[in-house]
C-alpha cells in the first residue's frame, strides 16, 4: 500500500496539468486543432511547453475568456472562438477540453456545444465537435490524455460492419515510438488504426508553405469505424476501467486486449505474440532478428550493468514498463515514483516484475521531486532514468541521469527517443549502458581508453 | 506566396506603413479561438517577481500554474536559488469545494520553515479567484507567524492578459517597498528596474552604473534581494526599462516617496549609450557625463570594428520581430538597422498606441505592423516579406524554423547576453550565426529558388 507523502506543499512536481494531456491526444487525430476552454494562459504555458519538447509548432485555440465570463459564463466566447477556429483553420474536427476556471463556473459545455452546432452546423464542411472534461484539480495530464481518447472513441465512432483492422492504442509515447508501431503492424501484415498518431503533426517535415494543421493524424474515417475491428489492443498497465478501448467494448462489443506498454524483452514478446496470433504469421525476420540482436548485447555488457541501483520516474505506465526492461538488463530499481495516483501502480510493479529474481522496489504515487530526493537519500542511487526535469535533482546529486519520456527539454530530439520494441529496448540498453560507462571512466583518474 | 487570413475583429490591429494614415487597435481582449500569442495575468506577475532569489514563490492553484513556470527564465543570481524551485499548493477537488485557505497556510509554514526565505510572494490564480479564498487573511496570518512580509500577488489568470499581471506584481512589491532603513545610500543612487537579469544582464550594467560613481540600491527584479527592495525608497532615481513591467511600481514609488524615474532601454549601442547619458543629465553631474562618455567611447572602440564585420555579411537581410512588450521592439528595430538589416515586420503582445505609433514612426515604408498576432498571421508575414531572420521567443520559434527562416532567441529562458555593449555584439554574432548557416540551403523554401 502506498502512502501519501508527508507534505502539504508540492515542490518541483512530477506530474503535468490534464488539458495538457488532452491537447497532445487530440494533436494526433487527422486535422484537428486542439481548443482548450479557458483563460489564455492555459493554452499559451501549454503551447510554450510541448514546443519546448518537440519543437514544433502546435497550435492550441482557447477561448480567451476575460472577468466577465467568469461571472456570466463562457458559452459566447466558446461559440465565438469555435466559429473562428473554424474559418481560419477549416478543421475536420475541433476538440474542446476544459480547465479548471470553466469546470469551476459550471459552464456546461456539452450543450453549448450542441446549441452551438444548432445556430451554426449546417452539415457539410463543418467541422465536427468533441469535448472532454478536463479540470486540473484532479488527476494529470495522462487523465487528460486517456480521457480525451475516450471521448473521441465514445462522441465520433459509429456502429460498422465488422472489418478485419486492429486498433492500437499505445498510450503517450514519443513520436519514433509511433513511426515504429505503424512499421511493426505493417510488417506482420495487418491493417490497424492507430490512435492516437502525432508520429507526423509533431515531428514533421521542413515545408515551404506553413500548413493550417500539420499532416498527419489518425484519419478520422478510421477512428469512426474503430467499433468493427477484430480488436483493441490498449496498453497501460495502469488504465483504469474506464478508457477509450472499454467503451468501443462497452458500445460495439469490441474485443478489448490490455497489454503493459512494449518496452524490454518480456512485455514486446506479448505484443508480437498477440500481433502473430491476430495475423497468423510469424514475428517477421526483422523482429526476431532485433530481439536476438538485443539480447546478444544484453550478454555483452552485462557486467557493466549487474547490481546498480536506478530511480525511475515519470508517468506510471512508463515506468512500469521500464521497470520491468531495466530488470531485464540486471539493474535493480530502488524506487519507481510518479507524480500520478493511478492506485494501480504498485500492483502493475509487481506484476511486470513477477518471475524476475529481483525484490519489489519501493513504490510512491503522488510524489514530487522533493519527495523523490527525500527518498533518495539512503537508497545509493547509480542512476536516474526518467524526464528532463529530473535533471535539477540529477545535477544536484552527482547522478548520471539517461533521458526518455516527455518532456525533454534540454536536449534535442525527444520526439525522437525509441523506446518501444526490441530497437527500442536496444536504444535504451546502448543509452544506459553507456551513461554508466561514461560515469565510470569520467570518475577514473586513470582514464581508461578500453573500458 | 500566401496573404495572411485575417479574421473578423481583428483588421484594425494590423497596420502596414504608407498604405492608410497610422491607426491601430491594441490592448483589447483576445479574440476567442484566434490563437494568440499572449499568455494571462498570472504569467505577467511570474515573469516580474520570479527573479527575486530569496523569496518563496508559492502558486496557490492547481498544479499546471506551477509546474509550466518552473526554472522557466534565464534569471540568474549571484546568491540564492530559491526562485527556480517550483512551489504550489497543487489544489485537488475537494480543496475547490471547501476552500483552499487551510492547505495555503499549512503550505507557507511549512515552505517557510523549510526554506528561511526573506519574504514570501503567494500567486493567486483562476480558480482561487472563484473559489473566493482569502488571500490576504492568510498571508496576514503567516506574516505575523514567521516574521517575514508573505504578500499576495492577485494574479488570476482572467482577469486581463500580462499587463494587469504586471500591476499585480508591482502591487505586491510596493508593499515591500519602504520597510528598510535606508542609512548610508550614496548622494547619487538609483534603482534599476525592469531588467531580469537573463544570462547575467543586469551585471553588466550595474557595472556601467558603478563606474560612473552610481551605487544601484535594489535590482528589481534581476538577481533581486528583498531587503534591497525593503530599501529602494532610498534611491535617488527610478531607471526603469521595459514597456511596462516595471513601470506601475515606478509610478507608486513617486507618489509615495516622490522618487523621479526615467525610461530607457539597455538593448543596442544607441539606446545603451542614451540610458547612460539619460542617468547622468538626471544627476547633472558633468563628472559624471564625462565617464558616461567614456564608458561609451571605451566600449564603442571595441565594439564597432567587430560589428562591421557582421554588417559586412547581413547587409540587405531581411527581419520580422515579434516580442512581448513593444519597447523591446524599438531598439530591435535599431540594432537591426546597425547591422544593416531592414526590419520589415514588427508587431508585440501588449503594446500601448503611443508605442505602435513610436514604431510606425521609426520604420520604414511597407513595414507591417500588428498587435497581438498569432501563428497563421505571422507565418503568412514571414512568406509575403521574403523574411530571413524573425527575432522572437519560444513560441515563435517553431513558426521561423518550419519555414526556414533564420531566429534570433528574444525570451526570457535565453542564455545569451542581449543586452549592452557587449550584448548588442552577441545579438549581431547570433543573428549572423544563424543566417549564415549552412543549413538553409536544405530547406524547401531555397531548394525551390534554385
Amino acid at each position: 500500500m502506498t502512502t501519501m507523502p508527508p507534505y502539504t506543499s508540492t515542490t518541483n512536481a512530477c506530474k503535468l496539468c490534464r488539458p495538457l494531456g488532452a491537447s497532445l491526444a487530440f494533436r494526433g487525430i487527422e486535422g484537428t486543432v486542439p481548443f482548450l476552454h479557458g483563460s489564455q494562459g492555459c493554452a499559451t504555458y501549454m503551447r510554450r511547453y510541448i514546443i519546448s519538447h518537440f519543437n514544433e509548432p502546435i497550435d492550441i485555440a482557447s477561448s480567451s475568456l476575460g472577468e466577465k465570463h467568469a461571472v456570466y459564463g463562457g458559452a459566447a466566447n466558446l461559440k465565438l472562438g469555435l466559429r473562428n477556429v473554424t474559418r481560419k483553420y477549416a478543421p475536420q474536427l475541433i476538440g474542446v477540453a476544459t480547465t479548471c476556471l470553466t469546470e469551476t463556473i459550471g459552464d456546461d459545455v456539452k450543450m453549448i456545444i450542441s446549441e452551438y452546432e444548432g445556430e451554426f452546423h449546417t452539415g457539410e464542411g463543418h467541422p465536427r465537435i468533441v469535448s472532454v472534461s478536463t479540470p486540473s484539480y484532479g488527476g494529470t495530464h495522462m487523465e487528460g490524455f486517456n480521457a480525451a481518447l475516450q471521448a473521441v472513441a465514445e462522441q465520433l465512432t459509429e456502429p460498422t460492419a465488422p472489418h478485419a483492422g486492429v486498433n492500437v492504442l499505445p498510450g503517450f509515447v514519443s513520436a519514433a515510438d509511433l513511426r515504429y508501431l505503424k512499421e511493426m503492424l505493417g510488417d506482420f501484415g495487418l491493417s490497424f488504426t492507430l490512435f492516437p498518431d502525432y508520429a507526423e503533426s509533431l515531428d514533421g517535415q521542413a515545408l515551404n508553405d506553413y500548413p493550417l494543421i500539420p499532416a498527419g493524424g489518425t484519419p478520422l474515417a478510421a477512428i469512426r469505424a474503430m467499433g468493427g475491428a477484430r480488436m483493441t489492443i490498449e496498453c497501460g498497465a495502469t488504465l483504469p476501467e474506464r478508457s477509450a478501448g472499454s467503451s468501443l467494448q462497452r458500445l460495439y462489443g469490441t474485443p478489448l486486449c490490455r497489454l503493459g506498454m512494449p518496452i524490454g524483452i518480456r512485455e514486446t514478446d506479448r505484443l508480437t505474440a498477440e500481433l502473430a496470433a491476430l495475423s497468423g504469421r510469424p514475428v517477421p525476420e526483422r523482429y526476431s532478428a532485433a530481439r536476438g540482436r538485443l539480447i546478444d548485447a544484453m550478454v555483452d555488457g552485462h557486467k557493466y550493468l549487474s547490481g546498480k541501483r536506478a530511480i525511475v520516474y515519470g508517468e506510471e505506465d512508463l515506468v512500469v514498463g521500464l521497470t520491468s526492461f531495466l530488470a531485464e538488463i540486471g539493474i535493480k530499481s530502488v524506487l519507481c515514483a510518479s507524480g500520478g495516483k493511478s492506485g494501480r501502480f504498485r500492483e502493475a510493479i509487481a506484476a511486470v516484475l513477477a518471475g524476475l529474481p529481483v525484490a519489489l522496489p519501493e513504490v510512491r504515487e503522488d510524489v514530487d521531486f522533493h519527495d523523490i530526493e527525500d527518498l533518495a537519500d539512503n537508497l545509493a542511487v547509480d542512476l536516474l532514468v526518467g524526464h528532463s526535469k529530473g535533471y535539477t535533482f540529477a545535477r544536484k546529486k552527482g547522478i548520471p541521469l539517461v533521458r526518455v519520456g516527455f518532456p525533454i527539454h534540454d536536449r534535442m530530439g525527444g520526439q525522437r527517443l525509441l523506446h518501444l520494441g526490441y530497437h527500442g529496448a536496444q536504444a535504451l540498453f546502448d543509452s544506459v549502458v553507456n551513461t554508466l560507462i561514461a560515469k565510470k571512466q569520467d570518475d577514473s583518474e586513470v582514464g581508461y581508453t578500453y573500458m | 506566396m500566401q496573404t495572411a487570413t485575417v479574421l473578423h475583429g481583428r483588421e484594425n490591429q494590423i497596420h502596414r506603413k504608407g498604405t492608410a494614415p497610422f491607426a491601430i487597435d491594441c490592448n483589447k481582449d483576445s479574440l476567442a479561438g484566434a490563437v494568440s500569442q499572449r499568455a494571462c495575468v498570472f504569467c505577467g506577475s511570474r515573469v516580474v517577481l520570479y527573479p527575486i532569489a530569496d523569496a518563496l514563490h508559492l502558486v496557490h492553484g492547481p498544479i499546471g500554474c506551477a509546474v509550466y513556470t518552473w526554472d522557466i527564465r534565464g534569471a540568474l543570481s549571484s546568491g540564492p536559488e530559491l526562485h527556480r524551485l517550483s512551489f504550489s499548493t497543487d489544489l485537488q477537488e475537494m480543496d475547490v469545494i471547501f476552500g483552499g485557505e487551510k492547505k495555503l497556510y499549512a503550505a507557507l509554514i511549512e515552505l517557510i520553515d523549510r526554506h528561511r526565505p526573506k519574504a514570501a510572494f503567494v500567486y493567486s490564480t483562476c480558480i482561487v479567484g472563484l473559489i473566493g479564498d482569502d488571500l490576504e487573511a492568510v498571508c496576514r496570518r503567516v506574516t505575523e507567524e514567521k516574521g517575514i512580509p508573505v504578500l499576495p500577488v492577485m494574479s488570476e489568470g482572467f482577469k486581463g492578459n500580462k499587463r494587469e499581471g504586471y500591476q499585480a506584481a508591482c502591487r505586491a512589491m510596493a508593499r515591500l517597498v519602504g520597510t528598510g532603513d535606508t542609512a548610508g545610500i550614496a548622494k547619487h543612487s538609483i534603482n534599476i528596474l525592469g531588467d531580469f537579469n537573463l544570462a547575467g544582464e543586469i551585471w553588466l550594467i550595474r557595472d556601467y552604473f558603478q563606474r560612473m560613481g552610481i551605487e544601484v540600491v535594489a535590482n528589481i527584479t534581476g538577481d533581486g534581494r528583498v531587503d534591497d527592495i525593503r530599501r529602494a525608497h532610498g534611491a535617488g532615481l527610478n531607471v526603469v526599462q521595459c514597456s511596462g513591467a516595471t513601470m506601475d511600481l515606478a509610478t507608486m514609488m513617486r507618489e509615495e516617496y516622490g522618487i523621479p524615474s526615467v525610461r530607457v532601454s539597455y538593448f543596442g549601442v544607441e539606446d545603451m549609450a542614451e540610458a547612460l547619458y539619460t542617468v547622468a543629465t538626471f544627476f547633472a553631474d558633468p563628472e559624471m557625463m564625462e565617464k558616461a562618455r567614456a564608458i561609451v567611447r571605451e566600449e564603442l572602440e571595441k565594439l564597432l570594428p567587430e560589428l562591421q564585420r557582421y554588417k559586412a555579411a547581413l547587409a540587405g537581410k531581411k527581419a520580422a520581430i515579434y516580442v512581448g512588450g513593444a519597447f523591446k521592439a524599438f531598439s530591435l528595430v535599431k540594432a537591426f538597422r546597425l547591422i544593416g538589416i531592414d526590419v520589415v515586420m514588427v508587431g508585440s503582445q501588449t503594446g500601448t498606441a503611443e508605442d505602435y505609433e513610436e514604431l510606425q514612426q521609426i520604420t520604414d515604408e511597407g513595414t507591417i505592423i500588428v498587435d497581438d498576432s498569432n501563428p497563421l498571421e505571422l507565418s503568412a508575414f514571414l512568406q509575403e516579406k521574403e523574411v530571413d531572420v524573425f527575432v522572437g521567443g519560444v513560441k515563435e520559434r517553431p513558426i521561423a524554423y518550419k519555414l526556414g527562416v533564420a531566429f534570433c532567441d528574444h525570451n526570457h529562458e535565453r542564455k545569451e547576453m542581449l543586452a549592452g555593449f557587449a550584448g548588442m555584439l552577441n545579438f549581431a554574432r547570433e543573428v549572423h550565426d544563424s543566417v549564415m548557416s549552412p543549413v538553409w540551403q536544405f530547406v524547401p523554401r531555397r531548394t525551390k529558388e534554385i
